[in-house]
Protein backbone atom coordinates (compact mmCIF):
# COMPACT_ATOMS: atom_id res chain seq x y z
CA UNK A 1 0.00 0.00 0.00
CA UNK A 2 1.40 3.48 -0.60
CA UNK A 3 2.86 4.84 2.75
CA UNK A 4 0.42 7.85 2.91
CA UNK A 5 -2.62 5.95 2.72
CA UNK A 6 -1.31 3.21 5.09
CA UNK A 7 -0.22 5.66 7.65
CA UNK A 8 -3.78 7.37 7.17
CA UNK A 9 -5.07 4.13 8.05
CA UNK A 10 -2.95 3.22 11.18
CA UNK A 11 -3.47 6.78 12.20
CA UNK A 12 -7.61 6.37 11.86
CA UNK A 13 -7.25 3.24 13.84
CA UNK A 14 -5.42 4.29 16.81
CA UNK A 15 -7.58 7.10 17.04
CA UNK A 16 -10.90 5.46 16.38
CA UNK A 17 -9.83 2.33 18.72
CA UNK A 18 -12.84 1.97 21.79
CA UNK A 19 -11.40 -0.02 24.32
CA UNK A 20 -12.65 -1.39 27.76
CA UNK A 21 -11.76 -2.84 30.66
CA UNK A 22 -13.91 -6.02 30.70
CA UNK A 23 -12.37 -8.12 33.38
CA UNK A 24 -9.79 -9.79 34.93
CA UNK A 25 -8.32 -13.78 35.10
CA UNK A 26 -5.50 -15.47 35.79
CA UNK A 27 -2.67 -15.13 33.23
CA UNK A 28 -2.27 -19.12 32.74
CA UNK A 29 -6.29 -19.06 31.75
CA UNK A 30 -6.35 -15.67 29.63
CA UNK A 31 -3.29 -14.69 27.99
CA UNK A 32 -2.59 -16.15 24.64
CA UNK A 33 0.16 -18.84 24.54
CA UNK A 34 1.30 -18.41 28.64
CA UNK A 35 2.22 -21.32 30.15
CA UNK A 36 3.50 -23.21 33.95
CA UNK A 37 7.09 -22.57 32.87
CA UNK A 38 6.95 -19.08 30.70
CA UNK A 39 7.52 -15.86 32.04
CA UNK A 40 6.89 -12.95 30.11
CA UNK A 41 9.37 -9.65 30.49
CA UNK A 42 9.74 -6.63 29.31
CA UNK A 43 10.43 -4.76 26.41
CA UNK A 44 12.34 -6.55 23.20
CA UNK A 45 13.51 -10.42 23.85
CA UNK A 46 16.39 -11.38 26.28
CA UNK A 47 17.53 -14.46 28.07
CA UNK A 48 18.39 -14.26 31.54
CA UNK A 49 22.01 -14.16 31.25
CA UNK A 50 22.06 -10.99 29.26
CA UNK A 51 19.11 -9.27 32.15
CA UNK A 52 19.31 -6.22 33.42
CA UNK A 53 19.87 -6.34 37.46
CA UNK A 54 16.25 -5.76 38.29
CA UNK A 55 14.90 -7.91 35.58
CA UNK A 56 16.69 -10.88 37.20
CA UNK A 57 15.65 -9.87 40.15
CA UNK A 58 11.91 -9.68 39.33
CA UNK A 59 12.03 -13.47 37.73
CA UNK A 60 13.57 -14.16 40.92
CA UNK A 61 10.46 -12.96 42.64
CA UNK A 62 8.51 -14.61 40.30
CA UNK A 63 10.23 -17.91 40.25
CA UNK A 64 9.23 -17.91 44.70
CA UNK A 65 5.68 -16.30 44.34
CA UNK A 66 4.84 -19.20 41.69
CA UNK A 67 6.58 -21.78 44.19
CA UNK A 68 9.22 -23.08 42.24
CA UNK A 69 11.84 -21.77 43.87
CA UNK A 70 12.53 -21.48 47.48
CA UNK A 71 14.75 -18.14 47.99
CA UNK A 72 17.21 -16.78 45.48
CA UNK A 73 20.16 -19.13 44.97
CA UNK A 74 17.32 -21.63 43.84
CA UNK A 75 15.29 -19.29 41.44
CA UNK A 76 18.72 -18.10 39.74
CA UNK A 77 20.01 -21.71 39.17
CA UNK A 78 16.37 -22.68 37.59
CA UNK A 79 16.61 -19.44 35.94
CA UNK A 80 19.30 -20.78 33.99
CA UNK A 81 19.11 -24.16 33.95
CA UNK A 82 17.08 -23.55 30.40
CA UNK A 83 13.93 -25.03 32.10
CA UNK A 84 12.11 -21.66 32.23
CA UNK A 85 11.09 -19.60 28.61
CA UNK A 86 11.55 -15.85 28.57
CA UNK A 87 9.47 -14.14 26.08
CA UNK A 88 8.28 -10.69 25.33
CA UNK A 89 4.62 -9.53 26.95
CA UNK A 90 4.38 -8.10 23.24
CA UNK A 91 4.21 -11.37 21.87
CA UNK A 92 1.46 -12.29 23.77
CA UNK A 93 -1.06 -9.10 23.57
CA UNK A 94 0.27 -8.29 26.74
CA UNK A 95 2.36 -5.22 28.54
CA UNK A 96 3.69 -4.64 32.04
CA UNK A 97 5.39 -1.80 33.49
CA UNK A 98 9.18 -1.32 34.42
CA UNK A 99 10.65 -4.58 35.31
CA UNK A 100 7.70 -6.45 36.27
CA UNK A 101 7.53 -9.68 34.67
CA UNK A 102 4.42 -11.80 34.36
CA UNK A 103 3.87 -15.66 35.57
CA UNK A 104 1.00 -17.83 34.96
CA UNK A 105 -0.18 -17.61 38.61
CA UNK A 106 -0.53 -13.83 38.03
CA UNK A 107 -4.39 -12.04 38.19
CA UNK A 108 -4.43 -9.63 34.75
CA UNK A 109 -7.09 -7.62 33.94
CA UNK A 110 -8.30 -8.05 30.25
CA UNK A 111 -8.81 -5.16 28.03
CA UNK A 112 -11.11 -5.37 24.84
CA UNK A 113 -10.90 -3.07 21.69
CA UNK A 114 -14.67 -3.23 20.80
CA UNK A 115 -14.29 -1.24 17.51
CA UNK A 116 -11.51 -4.09 16.12
CA UNK A 117 -12.27 -6.45 18.14
CA UNK A 118 -8.24 -7.78 19.87
CA UNK A 119 -7.93 -8.05 23.61
CA UNK A 120 -4.72 -7.13 25.66
CA UNK A 121 -3.68 -7.78 29.27
CA UNK A 122 -1.64 -6.69 32.20
CA UNK A 123 -0.62 -7.34 35.35
CA UNK A 124 -2.14 -5.69 38.89
CA UNK A 125 -0.11 -2.52 40.23
CA UNK A 126 1.24 -3.04 43.38
CA UNK A 127 2.62 0.06 44.88
CA UNK A 128 6.00 2.11 44.43
CA UNK A 129 9.14 1.48 46.15
CA UNK A 130 9.85 -1.99 47.06
CA UNK A 131 7.59 -3.98 44.34
CA UNK A 132 8.32 -6.70 41.35
CA UNK A 133 8.53 -4.25 38.86
CA UNK A 134 11.07 -2.70 40.36
CA UNK A 135 13.01 -5.81 40.69
CA UNK A 136 12.46 -6.57 44.67
CA UNK A 137 11.55 -9.68 45.82
CA UNK A 138 12.01 -9.99 50.09
CA UNK A 139 8.95 -11.28 51.75
CA UNK A 140 6.66 -8.34 51.71
CA UNK A 141 7.02 -8.21 48.09
CA UNK A 142 5.86 -11.99 47.38
CA UNK A 143 3.30 -11.53 50.52
CA UNK A 144 1.61 -9.02 48.84
CA UNK A 145 1.77 -11.14 45.32
CA UNK A 146 0.26 -13.39 47.32
CA UNK A 147 -2.71 -11.18 48.42
CA UNK A 148 -2.69 -10.08 45.15
CA UNK A 149 -4.23 -12.71 44.02
CA UNK A 150 -5.71 -14.26 46.71
CA UNK A 151 -7.73 -11.56 48.37
CA UNK A 152 -7.97 -8.68 45.44
CA UNK A 153 -8.22 -10.17 42.65
CA UNK A 154 -11.63 -12.44 43.39
CA UNK A 155 -13.56 -8.78 44.42
CA UNK A 156 -11.90 -6.44 41.84
CA UNK A 157 -13.11 -9.53 39.26
CA UNK A 158 -16.54 -9.51 40.22
CA UNK A 159 -17.00 -5.73 40.74
CA UNK A 160 -15.40 -5.82 36.65
CA UNK A 161 -17.65 -7.99 36.30
CA UNK A 162 -20.89 -6.02 37.74
CA UNK A 163 -20.00 -3.08 36.08
CA UNK A 164 -20.27 -4.79 33.04
CA UNK A 165 -17.00 -2.65 31.76
CA UNK A 166 -15.59 0.17 32.22
CA UNK A 167 -14.93 2.87 29.13
CA UNK A 168 -11.12 2.88 29.27
CA UNK A 169 -10.46 5.53 26.66
CA UNK A 170 -13.08 8.04 28.04
CA UNK A 171 -11.52 7.39 31.57
CA UNK A 172 -7.93 8.30 29.57
CA UNK A 173 -9.43 11.60 27.52
CA UNK A 174 -11.29 13.19 31.18
CA UNK A 175 -8.15 12.34 33.20
CA UNK A 176 -6.21 14.49 30.59
CA UNK A 177 -8.17 16.86 31.19
CA UNK A 178 -7.52 16.76 34.80
CA UNK A 179 -3.57 17.21 35.02
CA UNK A 180 -2.80 13.73 34.32
CA UNK A 181 -0.27 12.56 31.64
CA UNK A 182 -1.34 8.97 32.09
CA UNK A 183 2.03 7.77 32.27
CA UNK A 184 3.69 8.69 35.60
CA UNK A 185 0.87 10.96 36.42
CA UNK A 186 -2.42 9.16 37.22
CA UNK A 187 -3.72 10.96 40.20
CA UNK A 188 -7.34 11.63 38.18
CA UNK A 189 -7.61 8.36 36.53
CA UNK A 190 -7.36 6.37 39.83
CA UNK A 191 -8.91 8.80 41.64
CA UNK A 192 -11.74 7.99 39.06
CA UNK A 193 -11.49 4.03 38.83
CA UNK A 194 -11.89 3.84 42.79
CA UNK A 195 -15.07 6.28 42.31
CA UNK A 196 -16.20 4.11 39.47
CA UNK A 197 -15.34 0.66 41.19
CA UNK A 198 -16.10 1.17 44.27
CA UNK A 199 -19.74 1.27 43.77
CA UNK A 200 -19.32 -2.53 42.66
CA UNK A 201 -17.17 -2.87 45.26
CA UNK A 202 -20.16 -2.56 47.52
CA UNK A 203 -22.20 -4.94 45.55
CA UNK A 204 -19.25 -7.66 45.87
CA UNK A 205 -20.34 -11.18 47.91
CA UNK A 206 -17.22 -10.96 49.89
CA UNK A 207 -16.36 -10.33 53.97
CA UNK A 208 -16.90 -6.56 54.06
CA UNK A 209 -13.26 -6.33 55.41
CA UNK A 210 -11.67 -7.80 52.59
CA UNK A 211 -13.45 -5.74 50.72
CA UNK A 212 -12.76 -2.59 52.02
CA UNK A 213 -8.73 -3.46 52.12
CA UNK A 214 -9.07 -3.69 48.50
CA UNK A 215 -10.62 -0.42 48.53
CA UNK A 216 -7.96 1.00 50.75
CA UNK A 217 -5.08 -0.43 48.13
CA UNK A 218 -6.79 1.05 45.15
CA UNK A 219 -7.22 4.45 46.79
CA UNK A 220 -3.89 4.82 48.35
CA UNK A 221 -1.84 3.79 45.12
CA UNK A 222 -2.28 6.64 42.57
CA UNK A 223 -0.17 4.88 40.49
CA UNK A 224 -3.15 1.54 40.01
CA UNK A 225 -4.52 2.80 37.04
CA UNK A 226 -0.61 2.76 35.31
CA UNK A 227 -0.85 -0.95 33.90
CA UNK A 228 -4.62 -0.36 33.00
CA UNK A 229 -4.15 2.53 30.43
CA UNK A 230 -1.19 0.50 29.49
CA UNK A 231 -3.08 -2.38 28.58
CA UNK A 232 -5.68 0.16 26.49
CA UNK A 233 -2.77 1.16 24.98
CA UNK A 234 -1.63 -1.89 23.28
CA UNK A 235 -4.94 -3.14 22.30
CA UNK A 236 -5.19 0.22 20.51
CA UNK A 237 -1.61 -0.25 19.17
CA UNK A 238 -2.05 -3.53 17.93
CA UNK A 239 -5.30 -2.76 15.96
CA UNK A 240 -3.12 -0.20 14.37
CA UNK A 241 -0.46 -2.85 13.41
CA UNK A 242 0.42 -5.23 10.26
CA UNK A 243 -0.97 -2.60 7.73
CA UNK A 244 1.45 -3.20 4.79
CA UNK A 245 3.69 -0.03 3.81
CA UNK A 246 2.70 1.95 7.59
CA UNK A 247 5.62 4.15 8.81
CA UNK A 248 3.69 4.63 11.77
CA UNK A 249 5.77 2.67 15.13
CA UNK A 250 2.97 0.35 17.04
CA UNK A 251 5.23 -0.44 19.50
CA UNK A 252 7.85 0.92 21.84
CA UNK A 253 9.98 -1.01 24.86
CA UNK A 254 12.47 -1.49 26.57
CA UNK A 255 14.20 -4.22 28.38
CA UNK A 256 16.48 -2.48 30.78
CA UNK A 257 19.21 -3.32 28.46
CA UNK A 258 18.20 -2.75 25.15
CA UNK A 259 15.10 -0.28 23.67
CA UNK A 260 13.21 -1.81 21.20
CA UNK A 261 10.49 -0.71 18.71
CA UNK A 262 8.16 -2.80 16.06
CA UNK A 263 6.41 -0.47 13.10
CA UNK A 264 3.24 -1.05 11.56
CA UNK A 265 4.16 -2.07 8.39
CA UNK A 266 7.32 -4.27 9.33
CA UNK A 267 5.60 -7.15 11.20
CA UNK A 268 6.89 -8.18 14.13
CA UNK A 269 10.33 -7.86 13.79
CA UNK A 270 12.19 -5.40 16.88
CA UNK A 271 14.67 -2.78 15.91
CA UNK A 272 16.53 -2.30 18.90
CA UNK A 273 19.59 -0.47 20.47
CA UNK A 274 21.46 0.26 23.88
CA UNK A 275 18.75 1.50 25.86
CA UNK A 276 19.44 5.27 27.51
CA UNK A 277 19.62 5.62 31.28
CA UNK A 278 17.08 8.43 32.31
CA UNK A 279 17.98 11.47 34.08
CA UNK A 280 15.46 12.47 36.82
CA UNK A 281 14.50 13.08 40.96
CA UNK A 282 15.18 10.30 43.43
CA UNK A 283 14.15 9.44 46.49
CA UNK A 284 16.13 10.38 49.42
CA UNK A 285 19.79 8.11 49.74
CA UNK A 286 19.50 7.52 46.09
CA UNK A 287 21.51 9.40 43.64
CA UNK A 288 21.74 9.01 39.34
CA UNK A 289 24.73 6.17 40.23
CA UNK A 290 22.05 3.69 41.20
CA UNK A 291 19.60 4.44 37.76
CA UNK A 292 19.54 1.68 35.67
CA UNK A 293 19.06 2.13 31.87
CA UNK A 294 15.35 2.59 30.63
CA UNK A 295 12.95 -0.10 31.41
CA UNK A 296 9.41 -1.09 31.15
CA UNK A 297 6.68 -1.79 28.76
CA UNK A 298 4.94 1.43 29.26
CA UNK A 299 6.21 3.38 26.67
CA UNK A 300 3.44 1.98 25.16
CA UNK A 301 1.74 5.22 26.15
CA UNK A 302 4.18 7.63 24.37
CA UNK A 303 3.49 5.37 21.15
CA UNK A 304 -0.19 6.01 21.17
CA UNK A 305 0.10 9.83 22.05
CA UNK A 306 -0.03 10.34 25.53
CA UNK A 307 2.17 9.77 28.58
CA UNK A 308 5.42 12.06 27.95
CA UNK A 309 4.27 13.56 23.98
CA UNK A 310 1.08 14.69 26.53
CA UNK A 311 3.12 16.40 29.63
CA UNK A 312 2.19 19.84 28.38
CA UNK A 313 -1.20 19.20 30.24
CA UNK A 314 0.33 17.96 33.73
CA UNK A 315 2.06 20.51 34.98
CA UNK A 316 2.59 18.77 38.20
CA UNK A 317 4.54 16.30 36.70
CA UNK A 318 7.76 17.73 37.09
CA UNK A 319 7.68 17.69 40.43
CA UNK A 320 7.73 13.59 39.95
CA UNK A 321 10.10 13.56 36.92
CA UNK A 322 12.09 16.96 37.57
CA UNK A 323 12.26 19.34 34.58
CA UNK A 324 10.51 22.32 34.59
CA UNK A 325 6.88 23.21 32.92
CA UNK A 326 8.44 25.17 30.38
CA UNK A 327 10.01 21.88 29.32
CA UNK A 328 7.30 19.31 29.60
CA UNK A 329 4.87 22.16 27.12
CA UNK A 330 8.25 22.10 24.80
CA UNK A 331 8.62 18.23 24.83
CA UNK A 332 5.09 18.03 23.98
CA UNK A 333 5.05 20.87 20.97
CA UNK A 334 8.54 19.13 19.87
CA UNK A 335 6.63 15.80 19.27
CA UNK A 336 4.31 16.92 17.07
CA UNK A 337 7.59 17.52 14.32
CA UNK A 338 7.48 13.26 14.35
CA UNK A 339 4.31 12.35 14.48
CA UNK A 340 1.24 11.73 11.93
CA UNK A 341 -1.87 13.56 13.83
CA UNK A 342 -3.05 15.20 16.83
CA UNK A 343 -5.92 13.38 18.06
CA UNK A 344 -8.76 13.94 17.98
CA UNK A 345 -9.78 12.52 21.55
CA UNK A 346 -7.09 13.07 23.76
CA UNK A 347 -6.55 16.77 23.88
CA UNK A 348 -4.42 18.91 26.10
CA UNK A 349 -6.28 21.95 28.05
CA UNK A 350 -3.02 23.99 28.47
CA UNK A 351 -2.60 23.80 24.65
CA UNK A 352 -6.12 25.76 23.84
CA UNK A 353 -7.26 21.37 23.74
CA UNK A 354 -4.85 20.65 21.47
CA UNK A 355 -4.83 17.20 20.19
CA UNK A 356 -2.25 15.03 21.85
CA UNK A 357 0.87 14.47 18.91
CA UNK A 358 -0.03 10.67 17.88
CA UNK A 359 1.37 8.57 16.01
CA UNK A 360 5.24 8.46 15.46
CA UNK A 361 6.37 8.28 12.03
CA UNK A 362 9.73 6.94 11.22
CA UNK A 363 10.17 9.00 8.25
CA UNK A 364 9.92 12.17 10.22
CA UNK A 365 12.14 10.98 12.94
CA UNK A 366 14.66 10.39 10.52
CA UNK A 367 13.86 13.55 9.02
CA UNK A 368 14.01 16.11 11.90
CA UNK A 369 16.26 14.45 13.71
CA UNK A 370 13.84 14.24 16.70
CA UNK A 371 13.58 10.80 18.83
CA UNK A 372 10.70 10.54 20.98
CA UNK A 373 10.60 12.03 24.83
CA UNK A 374 9.42 10.09 27.55
CA UNK A 375 9.17 10.38 31.05
CA UNK A 376 9.58 7.22 33.49
CA UNK A 377 9.94 5.38 36.56
CA UNK A 378 13.54 4.45 37.52
CA UNK A 379 14.90 1.00 39.00
CA UNK A 380 18.06 0.26 40.60
CA UNK A 381 20.59 -1.04 38.70
CA UNK A 382 20.87 -4.01 41.09
CA UNK A 383 18.29 -7.01 41.65
CA UNK A 384 16.22 -6.77 44.79
CA UNK A 385 16.33 -3.13 45.63
CA UNK A 386 13.36 -1.34 43.85
CA UNK A 387 12.77 2.20 43.19
CA UNK A 388 15.02 5.19 42.88
CA UNK A 389 13.15 7.88 41.42
CA UNK A 390 11.70 8.92 38.14
CA UNK A 391 12.58 11.15 35.12
CA UNK A 392 12.97 11.83 31.64
CA UNK A 393 15.07 9.91 28.46
CA UNK A 394 14.78 9.33 24.70
CA UNK A 395 14.54 6.58 22.49
CA UNK A 396 17.84 5.97 20.70
CA UNK A 397 17.87 7.16 17.16
CA UNK A 398 19.38 4.28 15.71
CA UNK A 399 16.05 2.35 16.46
CA UNK A 400 14.48 4.37 13.74
CA UNK A 401 17.61 3.72 11.34
CA UNK A 402 17.52 -0.13 11.35
CA UNK A 403 13.47 -0.07 10.94
CA UNK A 404 14.33 2.65 7.83
CA UNK A 405 17.10 -0.03 6.83
CA UNK A 406 15.15 -2.89 6.81
CA UNK A 407 12.11 -1.49 4.89
CA UNK A 408 14.32 -0.49 2.21
CA UNK A 409 16.49 -4.12 2.22
CA UNK A 410 13.05 -5.84 2.19
CA UNK A 411 11.40 -3.83 -0.45
CA UNK A 412 8.87 -2.97 1.83
CA UNK A 413 9.11 0.61 0.42
CA UNK A 414 8.00 -0.13 -2.81
CA UNK B 1 29.77 47.23 -3.80
CA UNK B 2 28.50 50.55 -3.56
CA UNK B 3 25.21 49.19 -3.24
CA UNK B 4 26.31 46.38 0.10
CA UNK B 5 27.15 49.55 1.76
CA UNK B 6 23.73 51.40 1.26
CA UNK B 7 22.73 48.87 3.80
CA UNK B 8 24.61 49.95 6.69
CA UNK B 9 23.30 53.60 5.99
CA UNK B 10 19.49 51.95 6.35
CA UNK B 11 17.80 50.54 9.48
CA UNK B 12 18.72 46.97 9.75
CA UNK B 13 16.09 43.93 9.34
CA UNK B 14 18.00 40.13 10.19
CA UNK B 15 16.59 37.32 9.60
CA UNK B 16 18.75 34.41 11.26
CA UNK B 17 18.61 31.30 10.43
CA UNK B 18 20.76 28.49 12.41
CA UNK B 19 22.84 29.13 15.71
CA UNK B 20 19.93 31.05 17.58
CA UNK B 21 22.79 33.13 19.79
CA UNK B 22 23.16 35.55 16.72
CA UNK B 23 19.92 36.56 17.12
CA UNK B 24 20.04 36.77 20.89
CA UNK B 25 22.82 39.22 20.36
CA UNK B 26 21.23 41.61 17.55
CA UNK B 27 17.83 41.57 20.11
CA UNK B 28 20.22 42.85 22.69
CA UNK B 29 21.55 45.77 20.83
CA UNK B 30 17.64 46.97 19.75
CA UNK B 31 17.67 45.32 15.83
CA UNK B 32 14.89 43.94 14.57
CA UNK B 33 15.34 40.54 13.95
CA UNK B 34 13.62 37.14 13.17
CA UNK B 35 14.99 33.87 14.16
CA UNK B 36 13.83 30.99 11.88
CA UNK B 37 12.88 28.23 12.83
CA UNK B 38 14.64 25.46 10.91
CA UNK B 39 17.27 22.25 11.14
CA UNK B 40 19.13 20.95 8.39
CA UNK B 41 17.69 18.13 6.46
CA UNK B 42 18.09 15.03 8.60
CA UNK B 43 19.17 16.58 11.60
CA UNK B 44 22.54 17.43 9.79
CA UNK B 45 22.91 13.31 10.25
CA UNK B 46 24.24 11.88 6.83
CA UNK B 47 23.34 8.24 7.45
CA UNK B 48 19.78 9.67 8.07
CA UNK B 49 19.63 11.68 5.07
CA UNK B 50 21.08 8.59 2.87
CA UNK B 51 18.11 6.22 4.65
CA UNK B 52 15.80 8.40 3.71
CA UNK B 53 16.83 8.81 0.31
CA UNK B 54 16.23 5.24 -0.32
CA UNK B 55 13.23 4.81 1.95
CA UNK B 56 11.31 7.70 -0.20
CA UNK B 57 13.56 7.17 -2.93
Amino acid sequence: MDRKLANEEALKRLQDSEVYLVGAGKAIDVVPGMKKNLILHAGPPVTWEKMCGPMQGAVIGALIYEGMAKDEESARKLAASGEIEFEPNHHHQSVCPMACVMSASMPVFIMENKKYGNFSYTNMNEGLGKCLRFGAFGDSVIERLHWMEDEMYPVLKEAIELSGGIDWKALVIQALQMGDDCHNRNRAATAMFAKIIGQYLSKVNADKEKISKVFEFINGNEHFTINITMAMCKAITDAAHNIPGSTIVTAMARNGVEFGIRVSGLGDEWFTAPANTPKGLFFPGFTQEDANPDIGDSTITETTGIGGFAMAGAPAIVAFVGGTYKDAVNFTLEMYEITGAENKNFKIPTLDFRGTPTGIDVVKVLETGLVPRINTGMAHKEPGVGQVGAGLVTAPMECFKKAARYMVEKGLNK
Amino acid sequence: MKKVNDIFGKELKVLNIGLEQFYEDLKSQDIKAIQMDWRPPAGGDSEAADLLAALLG
